[in-house]
């Protein structure tokens, strides 16, 4: 069965994925900073599914750990799926460096640190599977989170970008667009329940993208809409709205 | 950011700040920084045991930490529900233990109530099957207990409602099955009289309970039917079923899509459903093979139920009375048969021995009601509850919502040892919830 690395693997969102792609059949290589945190994780997913499971610990802000991190998978996963991201605060974001810094390490540069070095590895072998989880907010600034919607516009660009490019090599690269997610990251905001999606939805929503391969996927159908409207309001109405 | 939270009752339902977490580290953290919070899985008790203004929430705390397939031993962290842990084990030949009515409860919660279940005379509660298990204390100390390692703090924890620490992991035997199917025996008895006699014939069944009709009055007060079961062998299925025998059954969900009116349960309602229920058994006694999931878990396949009794919400009214007080069911069932509060769901069991600290089960009949919430029901109560009182009973915490303290200190003989050890391991109240300060367990 083909195996799957996941990127940033502790969070909500990679759990729904994990066990996801193990009920299907999918072998799992779990990598975090935190490697502690996913041994409960791997016991779960070798008990649950049966599957194999194994743990690596991943940076994704060590830039220069990362050639050395997918050198040393024992074997090179059939799929790679990019799930870590950090929200941040936007009002802190502002007037902090760091905070700022952090955001767009963990969304963009890490990211594109990372999956350089995969994307390169997969268009040798001339097959492979890339899948991002970016965001709807990348998809117009607003005043709200625009330090992260702007990571994220850059990484969704990216994989837009890698996707043309690997295209041409056999390669696959699918854009995965969550909208609202009832997460740890997002456990204190007050979400509307109906554009709000479960992780094990979104979970679904990657796993089908792989099987059908789709390019871009937006987890719930309206948030295409939904951005599309966003989109269309002209700069000048945008600007005065309070997003 | 603090939302409305409730348990099963939806009485009461009270604003809480309800925090999550999926990593021991996040735990620690939560527990240092919360000033008082009570552990609360799928608020699945009735009342208000796992209510707070403040809440740490197992739900997301759900990994199998490892499962001996040989030997039957199972290990997880304590968010984990029954429901999960069923999917695991039935295709490989194991079964729950000891189940209550519902599998939408965690394993955390199942150790904090000591669940029971219709097995109760045969397998004893929760609590006496499990190997071992972790806590995190008002301390931050993590700790292992069991009945050879630190026994005080494991026998107040068992029934203790959380109020001794945060219980983290849990490992525990599982029992042994052939098939996923119980052979599965009805009888219907005319009375009280003939039901208590049933019980005793067939105590020899593992599985024993009674559904019973509350407003019946006369002749046939107290008509039941009894509802018996056995794990079926291989040997016993159907041939259709013999193929599969450990078959996961389907899970057929409906959901209950609104709040019922509080009016639409009435005295005539529910004796409608009674005629109904215990006119659909035909004939005297039924014997045939069904799958699990329907003799355990039957109210499961109805998601939200409990809006059935509107949105007022409902109590659950359990106690359990000794053997020799039959006298005092009589007298309770006839108060409640004159007041006309029958529920649809009056449930009779007969406990086996157990001699615990502070869980709910001991030997005697124990019985359950779901009554809706409405004006003079709490005094009626008060009233019941000196009549269990006076009879040497005792009620069951994790479907409370408005007992007494009183009537807690006075059915729980141990209830001073189990008071000193929570003072000694939750010397702040840490761990506290509105209903351990309404029953006076924490301190003020």
């Amino acid at each position: 069965m083909p195996t799957v690395l996941l990127l940033g693997a502790t969070s909500d969102m990679s759990i729904a994925i994990a066990r996801t792609m193990a009920s299907k059949g999918y072998s799992l290589q779990l990598a975090a900073r935190n490697e502690q945190r996913l041994q409960p994780l791997r016991s779960d997913m070798e008990v649950r599914y049966q599957t194999s499971c194994t743990i690596h610990e991943f940076d994704a802000l060590d830039f220069n750990s990362h050639v050395s991190f997918f050198e040393s998978l024992p074997v090179k996963p059939d799929i790679t799926i990019c799930v870590f991201g950090y929200l941040g605060e936007n009002e802190i974001a502002r007037a902090n460096w760091q905070e700022a810094e952090k955001i767009i390490h963990s969304n963009y540069t890490g990211a594109v640190s990372i999956l350089n070095v995969v994307s390169n590895f997969y268009a040798k072998q001339q097959k492979g599977i890339i899948v991002g989880i970016s965001s709807v907010a990348g998809e117009r600034g607003r005043q709200s989170n625009y330090i992260y919607g702007s990571a994220k516009a850059g990484f969704t660009a990216y994989l837009s970008g890698l996707r043309n490019r690997l295209f041409h090599e056999g390669v696959h690269v699918i854009s995965i667009q969550p909208g609202f997610v009832y997460t740890r990251m997002t456990e204190s905001l007050s979400l509307p329940p109906l554009l709000t999606a479960r992780p094990e939805q979104v979970a679904n929503a990657v796993f089908r993208a792989i099987e059908k391969k789709s390019n871009v996927v937006y987890v719930k159908w309206f948030w295409r809409w939904i951005m599309l409207i966003i989109k269309c309001i002209p700069e000048f109405i945008f600007k005065k709205m309070k997003l | 950011m603090k939302h409305s939270i409730a348990n099963w009752g939806n009485y009461p339902a009270i604003e809480s700040e309800e925090r999550f977490f999926t990593y021991d580290d996040q735990l620690q953290q939560l527990i240092s920084k919360s000033h008082h919070f009570i552990p609360r899985g799928n608020g699945r008790c009735y009342g208000d045991a796992s209510l707070a203004s403040e809440t740490i929430n197992t739900l997301k705390y759900d990994k199998i930490l490892s499962f001996d397939t040989d030997k039957g031993i199972f290990e997880c962290q304590s968010g984990l529900t029954l429901d999960k842990i069923l999917e695991v084990i039935v295709p490989k030949g194991w079964f729950l233990p000891v189940t209550p009515g519902t599998k939408f409860i965690t394993v955390g919660g199942a150790v904090g109530s000591d669940v029971h279940g219709k097995n109760h005379h045969v397998d004893g509660s929760f609590s006496n099957h499990i190997i071992e298990m972790e806590l995190v204390l008002a301390s931050g100390e993590i700790t292992i207990c069991s009945l050879q390692w630190r026994p005080d703090l494991f026998e107040a924890t068992c029934g203790g409602m959380g109020l001794t620490g945060m219980i983290t992991r849990v490992k525990f035997g599982l029992k042994k099955i052939e098939s996923s199917y119980i052979r599965q025996k009805q009888i219907k008895a005319g009375n009280l009289e003939e039901i208590i006699r049933l019980f005793d014939e067939y105590k020899q069944y593992t599985y024993s309970v009674a559904w019973i009709d509350c407003l019946k009055k006369g002749k046939y007060f107290g008509r039941s039917i009894l509802i018996l079961g056995e794990h079926a062998t291989i040997d016993e299925l159907p041939e259709k079923y013999k193929s599969h025998p450990l078959k996961f059954p389907a899970q057929k969900q409906i959901t209950f899509p609104f709040n019922l009116p509080s009016w639409v349960l009435n005295r005539f309602t529910v004796k409608l459903f009674n005629f109904l229920y215990y006119g659909k058994n035909f004939k005297k006694e039924i014997n045939n093979v069904v799958s699990y999931e329907p003799f355990f878990y039957p109210l499961d396949a109805i998601l939200h139920w409990n809006r059935g009794y509107g949105k007022k919400g409902f109590v659950q009214y359990q106690f359990v009375l000794p053997l020799e007080a039959k006298q005092g069911l009589v007298e309770i069932l006839k108060q409640i048969s004159a007041k006309g509060i029958g529920s649809f769901l009056a449930v009779l069991k007969v406990f086996g021995e157990q001699e615990s600290m502070i869980s709910f089960p001991q030997k005697g009949y124990t019985l359950a009601l779901d009554i809706p919430v409405r004006k003079g029901l709490f005094e009626f109560l008060d009233e019941l509850d000196q009549v269990v009182l006076q009879y040497g009973g005792r009620l069951y915490m994790s479907k409370d919502a408005r007992m007494k303290p009183e009537v807690l200190k006075a059915g729980y003989p141990r209830l001073q040892e189990f008071k000193d050890i929570v003072q000694q391991y939750n010397p702040d109240g840490k761990f506290r919830s509105i209903q351990s300060d309404r029953l006076l367990l924490t301190p003020h």
